[in-house]
């Protein structure tokens, strides 16, 4: 294994390189960039092309500029875009927004794209695959730019609006919990008759529910309460523990989740003044301390026997706990934030990465940041969804015809080992390499993206250096695009090839 | 694109497992069993299960109907069509510029299904609309197919290459796919086509399809490297057949599925690649006109006159999602293995 990484580390060295070297060699001769230069009056002409000459290096050749750059480079220093500005400086600057959007849209994407296509393989031909498989296609097809405009020019100011007024119509609340319904309704096997029952009781209760919360005005000032956190933990802990070990209330591996839950439930009255303003940092030990805490209970509760699936659902009900009180609190900062001087109640925001001057406590930064995202987000990771989606699907199929699946269903395992233990873990593999194959995909849409809702980061960064014909602020993106998408694919292979032991010893 | 009836019969299985049926007669009646047994070419089973696959069928009619409009209307080049207006021509403003196209009939409350003056509108200076969209669909059809052809054949070719030869080709054929790949296709598309694309949309379309031909290489590599292991390969050579004839003889045919697909995909892929640079302002520049550009251009135009942002849109991904549901079903009818149902 060590020297398959290594051999793989030497040869990604390579291909970086080589790929930097011709990505230069394409910034150099991209635009004559003494274009503008050249348009002055006579006297200062050729002050001004002597100064970016000598600036920009343009007397040497091609090469010996490459290699003064990536000399530089090595040492951590970008140089100087055209106008003599430091490429650090800029990149630090613009970095973080785009960090921050590819980040939202690949573990969205992959989150919601695997889910999806794990049901739709699970329900092959049925009205929700067809479902599936045509909005997929469909988001395929989607052009960012003109969907970005579109989420922009409506759904912004619509929303915006709704949210000053929220007050759902008795045909909205219909629409919505009719489709819910279908939805629930169609994840489930059975005969018509059960179908029915659960479509019927899932958007009657559904359509309760918004009834109630348009008319208390809940979406004005949201908020879960400590009666729906618990409910929510609970059930959480519940589905875990079926998914993991089966339903079954007197496990241990079900006890160690309640306690998890319930740990969780204490913890969000006991941590009340430390969750009143937190730090990120904070916020990120809390995580650790979580799986720490979980994994001593399932370790505990779990006993000999069963002290595997007890950590696993122990820790995953952890997280799930934590993340309700993360959205709860958020929830409950909403009324304050949509009120601030400069929001004026409109939260979803279509220009840039963040409200400028913006001050607030954690969970008013967050909420600024995440109505600022979220647009932008949905646009982006269309596309991805729609790979991951067909993917997943088409690689679940393929092991679900796989003959130790029939062994298994034949040796008397119940469905959900069958998925979970052997078609789930073996159909993810091929799955890990699409997210090599994906960032690519996903930082060019992240230009346009950008460009669409006016954020100042790399995007804006990268095509004013193409218009302006300026190679270093290129190369920086390049660095940190193509350094990334070589770090991506080099994770795949050796996530591969620890995942498929035939790759790795042939 | 419908796959024919070939004299040579292709598929994954290889030139051995079909071409026994074709010297059978078209049907005969097998005693035995009682039953009628039609045998049917590799190229005619393709054929009945792409005919098959409903939404394959649907995109197929669908983009011929995309085709058709944007070839014949405002004609090509010399050749005139059978709208008499002309994307360049400006005209009075009727109505402020509004759509004259109606769809909804009476009888359900609607204006009446009319073609009218202006069916898509007329922009800010009063060019008719219709022939504009018609014009920019044109472009980005025409950057797509070329696209889709370039991407294909190199793709192709080095992909045969670097799974036949194996060793050195190999190593240096794949590197240079991971050395493109490197580079973020639309960074790569963005430079390539702001050096090229001042020569024209077809250097625009050639060019883009030389960055994007890694993933028909790498598909197509995988498949050489399990056919080169094929017992008609051996024979092949055993008899002193070429290296490139093996390849373009045996094994190409062989491929042709995933490269058939890997065609409408890169067709569909380059549309959105196109539009999206040209969106960016690297794609086809003016006096020509794309799908993108118009979208770019009238972007702002959003809230007063949304006819100019919706129509482009509408046929960017009318072509893009009958091109990807063409791919589909092409790549179910050559590889039906993955459509089994499950039992």
């Amino acid at each position: 294994m060590l020297t398959f990484i290594a051999r793989r580390l030497f040869v990604s060295l390579w291909v970086f390189l080589a790929a930097s070297l011709v990505m230069f060699v394409l910034a150099v001769n991209v635009r004559d960039p003494l274009s503008e230069a050249r348009q002055l009056p006579d006297g200062q002409r050729e002050a001004a092309i002597a100064a970016l000459t000598e600036r920009m290096n343009l007397d040497e050749p091609v090469f010996v500029r490459y290699f003064m750059w990536l000399a530089n480079a090595l040492t951590g220093d970008l140089g100087v875009n055209r106008q003599g500005q430091s490429v650090n400086a800029l990149l630090a600057e613009r970095f973080p927004a785009t960090v921050q959007l590819l980040t939202a849209a690949t573990v969205l994407a992959i989150i919601i794209g695997i889910t999806v296509g794990v049901l739709s393989a699970l329900r092959q031909y049925s009205g929700l695959d067809h479902t599936v498989t045509f909005v997929a296609f469909v988001c395929f097809s989607l052009p960012v730019f003109w969907v970005g405009t579109l989420l922009k020019q409506y759904v912004a100011i619509d929303l915006n609006d709704w949210l000053r007024d929220p007050a759902l119509a008795p045909m909205v609340i219909l629409l919505i919990s009719v489709v819910i319904g279908l939805a629930c309704s169609s994840l489930l096997l059975g005969d018509r008759r059960t179908r029915l029952t659960v479509f019927g009781t899932t958007t009657v209760g559904m359509a309760l529910l918004l009834w109630a919360l348009s008319a208390t005005r809940w979406f004005a000032d949201p908020g879960l309460g400590i009666i729906v956190i618990a409910l929510t933990a609970v059930a959480g802990a519940v589905a875990f523990t079926t998914l993991v070990s089966g339903l079954d209330f007197k496990s241990p591996t079900m006890r160690a989740a309640l306690a998890a839950a319930a740990v969780g439930i204490i913890c969000s009255f006991a941590l009340g003044p430390v969750l009143a303003d937190p730090s990120l940092l904070t916020l990120l030990l809390l995580i650790v301390v979580t799986v720490g805490v979980c994994f001593g209970l399932g370790w505990y509760i779990g006993g000999e026997l069963f002290r595997r699936s007890a950590i696993t659902a122990a820790i995953l009900t952890g997280l799930f706990t934590g993340a309700v009180i993360f959205t709860d609190r958020l929830l409950q900062a909403f009324a304050a934030y949509s009120a601030h001087s400069r929001i004026r109640g409109r939260p979803i925001s279509t220009i840039g990465p963040s409200t400028p001057n913006f001050d607030g406590t954690f969970w008013e930064l967050r909420l600024d940041s995440f109505g600022h995202l979220v647009l932008p987000t949905m646009a982006l990771m269309l596309v991805s969804l729609a790979v991951y989606t067909r993917y997943t699907r088409a690689s679940m199929l393929e092991v679900m015809n796989q003959d130790y699946v029939r062994t298994a269903r034949a040796k008397g395992l119940n469905e959900r080992a069958v998925v979970t233990r052997h078609v789930l873990r073996n159909g993810m593999i091929p799955v890990t390499t699409l997210v090599a194959f994906d960032i690519g995909t996903l930082i060019g849409g992240a230009v346009i993206t950008e460009r669409v809702f006016g954020w100042k980061a790399m995007g804006l960064f990268l095509t004013e250096a193409i218009e302006q014909g300026d190679p270093m602020p290129m190369m920086a993106f390049f660095l940190v695009a193509g350094g990334a998408i070589v770090l991506f694919n080099m994770i795949a292979d050796i996530a591969y090839a620890f995942l498929d032991p035939r790759i790795r010893l042939s | 694109m419908t796959p024919k009836n070939t004299e040579e019969p292709v598929g994954v299985g290889g030139p051995g497992t079909a071409a026994g049926t074709d010297t059978l007669p078209a049907s005969n009646r097998d005693d035995a069993q009682g039953m009628n047994v039609v045998a049917r070419s590799q190229g005619q089973l393709v054929a009945r299960r792409f005919f098959r696959h409903r939404g394959a069928l649907v995109g197929m009619i669908l983009f011929g109907f995309v085709l058709l409009l944007a070839t014949t209307s405002i004609g090509w080049g010399l050749i005139p069509g059978w709208w008499d207006k002309s994307p360049t021509a400006t005209g009075p403003l009727i109505n402020g510029g509004r759509p004259t196209l109606g769809v909804w009939p009476e009888f359900l409350g609607g204006g009446g299904v009319a073609w009218g003056e202006h069916p898509f509108g007329q922009d800010d200076i009063g060019r008719d609309y219709f022939a504009v969209v018609m014009r920019g669909t044109q472009v980005s059809l025409l950057v797509a197919f070329l696209v889709g052809v370039v991407a294909t054949a190199v793709g192709t070719v080095i992909g045969a290459c670097a799974g036949f030869f194996r060793g050195w080709t190999e190593a240096v054929l794949m590197r240079i796919t991971d050395v493109t790949i490197t580079i973020p296709t639309l960074v790569f598309a963005a430079l390539v086509a702001t050096i090229a694309g001042r020569q024209g949309i077809v250097f625009l379309g050639i060019f883009l399809g030389l960055v994007t031909w890694t993933q028909t290489a790498r598909l197509v590599r995988g498949e050489v490297l399990s056919l080169r292991e094929k017992e008609f390969v051996e024979a092949a050579r055993s008899v002193g057949t070429s290296a490139m004839r093996i390849i373009f003889k045996h094994i190409l045919p062989n491929v042709i599925g995933v490269v058939i697909v890997s065609v409408t995909l890169a067709i569909a892929a380059a549309v959105l690649l196109e539009t999206g640079l040209s969106f960016l302002g690297f794609g086809v520049q003016p006096p020509d006109t794309s799908l993108g550009r118009l979208i770019t251009d009238y972007r702002t135009a959003m809230m007063t006159r949304a006819w100019l942002f919706y129509w482009p849109g509408i046929f960017i991904i009318a072509i893009a999602l009958s091109v990807n549901f063409i791919g589909d079903g092409l790549r179910d009818a050559f590889d039906p293995r993955q459509n089994r149902v499950r039992n």
